[in-house]
């Protein structure tokens, strides 16, 4: 306990905690654990948040996936999630919009508020509440329908649209706005499975944003994208968040520094720490951000 | 002795080929100091495939010329007036000669011809098998030899013994179409003799079926009448109801339990929905003209409607149940199989659990749950035991679901049932309707292939 340094003013014990246990999570000893709760390091609050999330777990069965994470996803405001696979990034977003509830053996504690609202309340309507908070899942997965039906799908079910007029309005500028409207164009009636990986990537982002979603989450939207293609995204990343709140998990430092105000780092279910994103990269508060972000961990 | 023992030989001589060409490999390898090719395994399959193969296609080859030569030779030294005997009568004759020296009972006591010419068959039958013993052996130490001798580093055998895997897989594959096209054949040649005798034209178009022909030709109603399509209509209309019941039904319980219900209710009604195909048809025979009849003839009789004891309705009800299973069971493998992302995907855009199994997984889903009707639906037109128990054997050309009707299957084996005169107009109907029946599934599939296909590039 004693080499680690930076940390020991954040390690404040919880009032009431009762024996100290530091090592109940063996596995990474770095970790200062203080009974069952650990402390992240940083402001995990934000100043005008759409999203807020207070000590949520996650249960997989009996795999503790998510523990005690608190965190603010602010409007107007990308952050982004960093932390090595398996940390529990994607199990977290899907919690904000209630896909874990698909998962048979995963459960979810903790209290999460969409505007002022608790997602979990009983008079929560799932489905509105996944319109508003729309989601690009990690792996492409579009429709087998065309590709004009793929984006049409959201707009389609939720009425957006009042004629056709309007409706390939919509497929068009989320399409455009995707990046992909160049090059499907022409195809607009072929399988949306046709397309390349990274064309059904920016398939699935075009189709999310089609319904118009208040906050956004990406599971790493530009896995499969070249640099320009990654370009594009980001530049639309940009470009909505001036009216959304947007969360994307990423595994590229740089486009984590390029895209996001703030960023948060995980790791093996914990939130470690968070913070602007300036701060993050360039003078990390934990030993484990650090290693991570230097690229001497994952 | 006979010539099948010669195959135990070939047997062992082909365990011996493998074991010389695995030893000869490992040999070559040790003295010329170069590796092998192939394991030496390979070299062992490559010797005993040709010492196995040629000599066993010699053997079928003489199995099936055997009989024709035989025949040949004994009828040539047979008397000229047995000869001048008409084609039938000869064939007679002949299976006399058979059966005299296979020990059989013989119509009448042998002339000295016969019995001349049955041991002129029994000695020709001797020779015959042993020449084939013979020149199994001979050709199988030949290829044996000549493969052994080619055993060397350097022979691929590896390969060769793939190539002749891939032959033995598709000679599998050319007998389920051999078989296919020599039923076809069977039947279409019985089908075109009735034809001789009742003009295909009355056949398809024919409004009427009363397959009763004279015994004796002044016998009163000696023509009967051929005209199929009430029977077709009555197997369109029982499949048709057993159709209505098994689709909605079996699509829905299988979307339920692929979709909605946990998997202790799963693992409990799977089973039991696919018990349902296990029940043999006979039960539901009985379920169907002794519980579902009479109640479906209650039922009616409340409503003001006669309902015959015996009707389509309650026939295609039961036939509905039982085709459920082939339904459901199917479909609800391919919805299990369409992948969790799409779901996921439905989901995150705020779709509702049906508005995703109607628009995601229903449509990805489809091919599979074509195939799973279309199976259905060939059980329900080739079902037999049903209807002959619940829908009665009137010919009746009617569209009421009421009225009791019979179907093609059912006819064909009224006509096939007690003695009967093979070439009697009675008897040939049974081979037009199987042709018939035949053609009409064929399309059937034909078509509904066309329908998959073009789901499936729509969708992959
Ligand atoms: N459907 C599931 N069922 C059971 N366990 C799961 C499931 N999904 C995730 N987990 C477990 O939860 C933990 C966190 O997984 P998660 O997918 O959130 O990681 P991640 O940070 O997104 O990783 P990656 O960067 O590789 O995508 C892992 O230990 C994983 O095994
Ligand atoms: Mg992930």
């Amino acid at each position: 306990m004693s080499q680690a340094t930076k940390v020991e003013k954040d390690t404040v014990p919880q009032v009431g905690a009762g024996t100290v246990e530091e090592t109940s999570v063996p596995a990474a000893p770095d970790i200062r654990v203080v009974g069952d709760t650990y402390r992240t390091v940083g402001d995990y609050t934000s100043a005008n948040p759409v999203v807020r999330a207070r000590n949520v777990d996650v249960f997989y069965g009996d795999n503790h996936a998510i523990q005690n994470v608190s965190l603010d996803i602010g409007k107007n405001q990308v952050i982004s999630l960093i932390g090595p696979s398996g940390c529990g990034k994607s199990t977290f977003i899907r919690c904000l919009n209630r896909m874990n509830d698909t998962i048979d053996i995963a459960r979810v504690h903790g209290e999460i508020l969409l505007d002022g609202e608790d997602i979990h309340a009983r008079r929560m309507d799932v489905v509105m509440l996944r319109a508003r908070v729309g989601m690009v899942f990690q792996k492409p997965n579009p429709f087998p329908k065309s590709v004009y039906d793929n984006v049409a799908y959201g707009p389609r079910i939720h009425g957006l649209a009042r004629n056709r007029q309007e409706l390939d309005r919509i497929v068009r500028s989320s399409l455009e706005r995707a990046g992909l409207w160049t090059e499907v164009k022409d195809r607009l009636d072929e399988p949306g499975t046709g397309l390349s990986g990274g064309q059904q990537q920016r398939l699935c982002i075009a189709r999310t944003i089609a319904v118009g979603p208040e906050v956004i989450l990406m599971d790493e939207p530009c896995s499969a994208l070249d640099p320009i293609a990654t370009a594009h995204i980001e530049d639309l990343i940009d470009e909505l968040k001036k009216n959304f709140a947007i969360v994307i998990v990423t595994h590229s430092m740089q486009q984590a520094a390029r895209v996001s105000q703030r960023t948060a780092y995980f790791h093996l279910g914990r939130l470690i720490e968070v913070g602007d994103t300036d701060q993050i990269f360039t003078n990390p508060q934990h030993e484990l951000t650090e290693d991570y972000i230097t690229g001497r961990f994952g | 002795m006979p010539s099948s023992t010669v195959l135990v030989a070939l047997l062992g001589m082909t365990v011996v080929a493998y074991v010389l060409g695995r030893r000869r490999s490992v040999r070559a390898a040790s003295n010329t100091g170069l590796t092998c090719h192939s394991l030496p395994g390979y070299y062992g399959s490559y010797v005993a495939i040709w010492c196995a193969l040629p000599a066993l296609l010699l053997y079928c080859l003489w199995q099936l010329a055997e009989p024709g030569f035989i025949r040949t030779q004994v009828l040539a030294t047979m008397s000229a007036a047995t000869l001048e005997l008409p084609e039938a009568e000869l064939g007679l004759v002949y299976n006399d000669i058979r059966n005299l020296v296979e020990g059989n009972i013989v119509s009448g006591e042998p002339s000295d011809e016969i019995l001349a010419a049955a041991s002129r068959y029994m000695s020709l039958q001797r020779i015959s098998n042993l020449g084939l013993m013979l020149a199994v052996l001979i050709i199988g130490l030949t290829t044996l030899g000549w493969a052994f001798r080619r055993v060397e580093p350097g022979l691929r055998a590896r390969n060769k013994v793939e190539r002749s895997m891939e032959l033995l897989l598709m000679a599998a594959s050319t007998v389920a179409i051999f078989t296919t096209i020599g039923i076809f054949l069977s039947v279409l040649f019985e089908a075109l003799r009735f034809f001789q005798q009742v003009s295909p034209l009355e056949f398809l178009f024919g409004l009427s079926w009363s397959p009763q022909t004279a015994i004796r030709p002044d016998q009163v109603g000696s023509s009967g009448a051929f005209g199929a399509v009430p029977l077709f209509a009555g197997t369109l209309l029982i499949s048709g109801i057993a159709m209505l019941v098994a689709v909605p039904v079996g699509l829905m319980s299988a979307i339920y339990l692929s979709e909605y219900a946990n998997p202790q209710v799963r693992s409990f009604a799977k089973p039991m929905l696919e018990v349902l195909a296990g029940i043999p048809t006979v039960v539901y025979g009985y379920f169907a003209a002794l519980t579902v009849g009479p109640l479906l003839r209650q039922f009616g009789e409340g409503l003001g409607l006669s309902v015959s004891s015996e009707s389509a309705l309650g026939a295609g009800l039961v036939m509905g149940i039982m085709i459920i299973p082939f339904v459901s069971s199917l479909s609800d493998d391919v919805i299990n199989a369409v992948p969790q992302d799409l779901r996921d995907g439905s989901y995150g855009l705020g779709a509702t659990q049906s508005e995703t199994i109607r628009q995601v997984i229903l449509p990805a889903a489809l091919p599979g749950i074509v195939g799973g009707i279309l199976l259905a639906a060939s059980r329900a037109i080739g079902e037999t035991m049903i209807v002959v128990m619940a829908a009665g054997l009137a010919a009746n050309l009617t569209a009421n679901p009421l009225e009791a009707v019979t179907t093609v299957t059912v006819q064909i084996v009224t006509l096939l049932i007690g003695d009967q005169e093979f070439d009697s107009a009675k008897t040939l109907a049974a081979f037009a309707l199987g042709l018939l029946l035949f053609v009409t599934t064929l399309i059937l599939n034909i078509i509904a292939l066309r329908v998959v296909r073009r789901y499936r590039e729509q969708y992959e």
